[in-house]
Formats: structure tokens, sequence, C-alpha cells
């Protein structure tokens, strides 16, 4: 998959930045919900950028990452609740517990390949919300009821809204973890870790020490998706097992399959993705019935499908794979001169879709 | 001090008829975001997918009930718009949700919100936009506490009354009491168990034995059979209709007859009762406060006819057996009282106002003698609930009515 060209990333980044501010002008359009929107959009993306570096990057599938966002939300959450901990410094501690845990969780999955780990990883995302109820753990995390919270108060008295700085808090998290997660694929581990997605025994013999960068990369991905656990505590300003069922880790799964396996830029396009469909989905589905006046019932889950469907039909890549071929296509009979001159060959780490 | 002449006291009343009455013409027509003289916006979220999809019921018959109301010509002359979203019994897409309907629906309150995590993830967001959060659906006890949230109020008698309610009732007629506890684990669960231990009191250590289970399990065959070694003569069962069944099933079949006390949750006859078998049931204690649409002594009862050709007209193809069809009417009726009184003055605040300040309110389908009221203080609208002991195929109510204060 091509890399995302730098200057674009900064004029969206400068975007994002700027947006914001039109509030006073603009504040239907940039209300305060919306940018809550976007804030839990870009929480789903760093948890899908985590998934990313484990299946996209390094070819270990995961149905279980939902039980590292519970882990690093209720990290979060205790360490708020019962220590008083300021929120933001709850993120590096949640991303260490979940470093450890991914990276536990990595040592026998390291025996495992394939649909065996998918099913390891989907116990596990079953099991996390039980764990979370125990008895013996309920002082802790207030059992089925859950912990209340408060939101981020805004610091050094901005002159800013709690959704704004909210928006700002998960952009500046997000951002900052895009760029790690850049830098990591373009060193030496970043090419071992995607050596070992795509010839293991090929990497093994070239003198990768495959098991620690499997252990490592699943402990990595486990830690980015905690962040994005503990930042959602933080926004939604509770935490209960409820909130982590089952389809929080296909939800992920989503996103990454939408955006682009294997595509930082896809992660973020699959975040926005699925928090933007999830949301519209029943609102399509009464268009249907109501202003279209099709004679269909259709569940908002029923429209979800037939979207990924058509979706994954249209573009198998993902969104952001569609996209660049929709735009070679475009630039090859037009100029291909020009081709070589707009995007400077790189050496594509670049995987076709299977 | 000068004296108060004939003059200036007929001045004086006069200025304050003036103000006052001026005071009414503001008064008559004042509206907060979501009402207008055409319409009142009503928000709403349930699980209409999801573990918990089966309530999902409950939100297609309010959206049945207020456009009845649209049809009858609406609220004081004004159309209900009833928006209704899913959240999958997730709480953190309730909060979406809610949030939407108040930022971008802008709905005047929300209704009946359902689901003891789901509320609590917007209880406090509620009370700080100080937007009404009406009849909420959970029995947890913690919905009726004006002093520090003001803007929520719950509807049914909560789980923890309910709780103490059968325990005083078991010290009370149960000789020598050895007690066993089925119950589900999760808050709906320990809001029974806890009321009920604090309603023993001293005597909690006649629970001899007290199991649980998941809703996921597929059967509790060997909790009842844990519960039967135990020796135990009194059974709690505190599980929702399918398991209550199955273990009051299983209990018959392994011939333990304990003096049974089941939950309100399960005590539908169509779904706890027939399943468990009505040879496995009789004598099995409860407490209500609705009627049961599938109990025969109300075949006859103005309101269940009245509910049943409603529902035969307005709200098709829906199941006459639901309890939750009962539940989801009587909460709307509440509600649309509420709205009536307000009159023309919809703002949140006369909205609170006016839903505690219901005296004796008959509300269709409650039992007769139980009716609701609230005051600023009291925000438990039915906290009234009579026992009943089953009887060939129904529910024979018995004693007076129980107006229990709730902790």
């Amino acid at each position: 998959m091509p890399s995302f060209p730098r200057k674009w990333l900064i004029v969206l980044i400068v975007l994002a930045v700027v947006i914001p501010l039109f509030h006073p002008v603009l504040p239907d359009t940039v209300s305060d919900y919306r940018l809550f929107l976007v804030s839990t959009m870009m929480i789903a993306a760093i948890a899908v950028l985590g998934l990313n570096l484990l299946t996209g990057f390094n070819g270990q599938i995961s149905l279980g990452h939902g039980a590292f966002y519970a882990v690093g939300a209720y990290t979060a959450a205790v360490l708020m609740d019962k220590l008083d901990m300021p929120y933001w410094m709850t993120l590096p501690l949640a991303a260490g517990v979940c470093f450890i845990v991914g990276y536990l969780f990595g040592l026998p999955a390291l025996k495992l390949e394939g649909h065996y780990l998918a099913l390891a990883t989907f116990a596990l995302a079953l099991a996390v919300p039980q764990i979370l109820k125990y008895k013996w753990l309920e002082g802790l995390t207030g059992g089925v009821q859950g912990i209340v919270l408060s939101k981020p108060e805004v610091p050094f008295g901005l002159p800013l809204t709690e959704d704004q700085w909210l928006y700002y808090y998960c952009l500046i998290v997000m951002v900052l973890l895009y760029w790690a997660a850049a830098n990591i694929l373009k060193s030496r581990s970043g090419r071992a870790m995607m050596a070992i997605r795509d010839y293991h025994m090929a990497a093994d013999t070239m003198g990768i020490d495959t098991a620690l960068y499997k252990t490592v990369t699943f402990g990595i991905s486990a830690a980015y998706t905690g962040i994005a656990g503990a930042l959602s505590a933080s926004a939604i300003a509770f935490v209960a097992p409820d909130s982590f069922g089952f389809f929080l880790s296909i939800k992920f799964l989503i996103g990454l399959v939408v955006g682009g396996i294997g595509s930082l830029a896809g992660s973020v396009v699959g975040g926005i993705f699925y928090v933007l469909v999830d949301n519209s989905a029943q609102a399509l589905s009464t268009f249907v019935k109501n202003d279209i006046g099709l004679p269909f019932d259709l569940s908002a889950y029923t429209v979800f499908g037939i979207l990924l469907i058509v979706l994954i039909r249209v573009m198998p890549m993902g969104i952001v794979g569609g996209v660049y071929a929709l735009l070679r296509s475009l630039r090859r009979p037009a100029a291909p001169a020009d081709a070589g001159h707009a995007a400077p060959a790189k050496p594509a780490a670049s995987r076709s879709g299977n | 001090m000068k004296k108060t002449n004939r003059r200036t006291f007929v001045a004086g009343a006069s200025a304050a008829a003036v103000l006052s009455g001026s005071r009414v013409a503001f008064a008559q027509k004042k509206y907060d975001d979501g009402a207008s003289d055409t319409e009142i916006k009503i928000g709403h979220t349930n699980p209409y997918s999801g573990p918990a999809s089966s309530y999902g019921v409950i939100g297609k018959t309010i959206a049945a009930y207020w456009k009845s109301v649209n049809e009858a010509g609406g609220i004081n002359g004004r159309k209900i718009t009833f928006i209704s979203y899913d959240d999958g019994y997730q709480p953190p897409k309730t909060v979406e949700m809610v949030r939407k309907l108040v930022e971008e629906d802008k709905v005047l309150c929300t209704f009946n919100t359902l689901g003891t995590p789901c509320n609590t993830a917007i209880h406090k967001y509620m009370n700080q936009k100080k937007v009404p959060m009406l009849f909420v659906a959970t029995g947890a006890s913690k919905w009726g506490d004006p002093k520090n949230f003001p803007w929520t109020m719950g509807y049914q008698p909560d789980y923890h009354t309910e709780g103490v309610i059968y325990a005083k009732h078991l010290l009370a007629n149960v000789k020598d009491p050895k007690i066993a506890v089925l119950m589900q684990n999760d808050d709906y669960g320990k809001d029974y168990w806890i009321g009920f231990k604090e309603g023993l009191g001293k005597d909690a250590d006649k629970v001899v034995k007290h199991v649980t289970y998941e809703t996921t399990d597929p059967t509790v065959d060997s909790q009842i059979i844990q519960l039967k070694d135990s020796g135990a003569n009194v059974f709690f069962n505190i599980a929702i209709p399918k398991f209550a069944a199955q273990a009051m099933r299983k209990a018959g079949e392994i011939g333990w007859k304990p003096a049974i006390y089941l939950n309100n949750v399960s005590s539908s006859v169509a779904t706890a009762m027939k399943p468990a078998g009505f040879e496995n049931v009789q004598g099995v204690l409860t407490a209500q406060y609705l009627m049961d649409p599938t109990d025969k002594q109300w075949d006859g009862n103005p309101d269940m006819k009245m509910w049943v050709a409603w529902m035969n007209k307005s709200n098709p193809g829906a199941s006459l057996q639901d309890a939750s069809n009962v539940f989801a009417y009587s909460v709307s009726f509440l509600m649309h009282k509420t709205l009536e009184k307000c009159g023309d003055n919809l703002t949140r605040e006369n909205v609170m106002r006016q839903a505690a300040n219901h005296q004796k309110l008959k509300v269709p389908l409650c039992l007769p003698g139980i009716t609701v009221s609230t005051s600023p203080t009291d925000y438990y609208p039915i906290q009234a609930v009579q026992l009943a002991r089953f009887k060939g195929e129904s529910w024979e109510l018995f004693g007076d009515i129980m107006h229990a204060e709730s902790s």
C-alpha cells in the first residue's frame, strides 16, 4: 500500500486544528455535538490503527481487540476514580498495562497461527466483560454498575468548551500515535514486522527473531488500542462491562477492512467510516421506509450489512486502497510521464490483495 | 404606620391584578427547545438490536401510542414528534444518541430511555443540561433522587423495594425458613438481592445457599440441584422469564417443593408460568403493580378491554401476550398526562414541575387501587405493589396494597 503523501497529511492536520475555531461563525455546523462525534471517530481510528499494526503489518489476526480497549478504559477509569489521577496521566499508564497484557497474551499466541489465533483472541473478547464483573474485582471495577467519571476539564484557562478541548486532546494523541506508527514502520523493526507477515519462514532464515517481533507487535498493538480505550473512558465519562461487548471487536475489524488493511491512513478512514455509518444506518433505514416509500422494514444492521457488502465488492482493498486504484487509473492514460514525478517511487511495502 | 384607606387599597389591588394578569399572559405560551405552537419533540433510546433487543417492542408500542395521540388531535393542539434511536444497550452509544437528541434534534425532554447502565451513562449529562429525563425504564432504585438529580425521574416500583417486601412477608409467614436464592449476575439481580438482604435484617444468615447464572447460560438445572441439596424450604427466584420458568420446572421435576417467591419481572403467565408447567407453580408468590395481559382474571376488566382494542387498532402485529406492551402503554399514558398538564407553558422547568405534581393519578392497566403520586421530594411515581399467589392458571391478589418507601 503506498504511503500517504506528506503534504496532504499536513493540510489535513491544519484543517483539523482550524475548523473548531469557526464555532462562533457557524455554530450549527461546528456544534459541540459534532466535535464530540469527531472525537469518537478519532478514538475509533486509534483503536483500528492498533489493530492494523498487528493484522495489517504483522499478519496476526485478532478478533479480540475489544478486550484491550476495555482494559485500557478500565485502567484509566480506576486510576481516575480511586487515585484521583488527572486524566492525561492515565494514557501512558493504560498504554503500559495494555502493552504488558498484550505481550503476555502474545507469548502463547506464538504457537497459534491463523484461525487458531483468531479463536483464542475471540475467547479473550468474550471473557473480559465477565472478568470485569467478577466479585473479587468488584471493589475496583464497580461490577456491573461500572464507574461514573468526570469529563476532562479545559486546562490553562483556555477559552474552549469541554467538547472542543476533548477534540483537541484526541487530535493531539492521534497525531502523535500516527507519527509514532509511521516511524516504527519505516524503521528496521517495521521492515522486520512486514517481512514476517509476507513470508514467515524466509524472515526466520534471514535472522529475524520472529518470536520477539511477534510478541512485541502484539504488545504495541494492544497498547494503541488501550490508549483509545482510555480516551473513550474520558470522553464518555462512564465505563461498564456492557460498553465492551463482543461486537466492539468486530467493529474494529470492520473499520480495519473497510479503511484498508496495511495502510495507516486507512485506519483513520476506517475509524471515521465506522462511527459515521453506525450512526446514520438507522436514519438511512427510516429514510428508505418513510421517504422513498419502499415497503421494507430494514433494521439498521441490515442497512449496515448491505453497505459493507457493496463496499467490499467495489473496493476490495478498502477505501484507501480503492481511492489509490482510482487515482492510478485516472492518471495513467492522462499523463503517464507525470506519474513518476507526482509520486516519487518508494520501496513500496505493498502486498497485493489476497 | 399609615392606615390604608380604601382608595389606596383598591389601587394596590388593581395593580396587583394587572401584574398577575400580565404574568398569566406571559405564562400562556412559553417554550423551550423542542416545543412550539404545533409540536412537542420527545426523545427516546431503546435497544432495537443487540443482546437486549427483546425490549425493542417497548419502543415500538410507545411510538404507536404517540401516533394514535396525534391522530386524535395531539396534546393541547400540538402534535408529538417522537424520535427514537437504537442504542443496542451499549452505554457509549446511548451517550452519542442522547447528545444527538438534545443538541441536534433539540427535544424538549427524553422519555423512558431504557436500561440501567445506559441511563447511568447519561444521568449526569442530562442534569447538567437541565433537560427532563422522565420515567426511565429501569428498576434500579437510584432514579428518585431529586436533591442531586432534579431532572431525572423513574417510573416503576424499584427492585430494591420489592426485595424488601418479599423478605418481610417470608419472615412473617414461613416457619423456620432456610432460604435458597437464584440470582441473575447483573445489576438487576443485585438490586433485588441487596433489598432482600436488607429486608431480612438480622435474619440474613437464614440464606443457606446463593447461586448465580449468566444470561448466556443455556440452563440453570445445575444451580437448582445445588439449591435443593442445601435443604432449603424457601426459594427466592431472581431471574428473567426464560430462566425463572426453567428453574421452577426443574424444581418440580426433582421433587423440591419450597415456598417460591418469584420476582415481578417474570410474573407473566404466558412467558414464565405456563412454560414452567402449571402443576409446578401452584402457590408461587409474587408482587404486582400492572395487570398481566395473559392472566384470565382481567379479561372483563374495562382497562384491559380498552388496551386490547387499542392494540388491535393502533399497534397491529404486536403481541397481546407480552407484558412489555402493557408497560409501554401505561408509562406513555403518564407522559401524556404530564404534557397535558403543562398546558401552553412548555418549558423544561414546567415539564419537570408537572411531572412531580401528580396526585393519585389513575393510570390505566395498573392494578385496581394503585395510583401515581409524585411531589418535588418524591420522584418515585409508582411505589405500591400487591402480593399475588398463583392458583390454577392465574394470579390471585391478596392482602393490602403495600406502599413501600424506598430507602
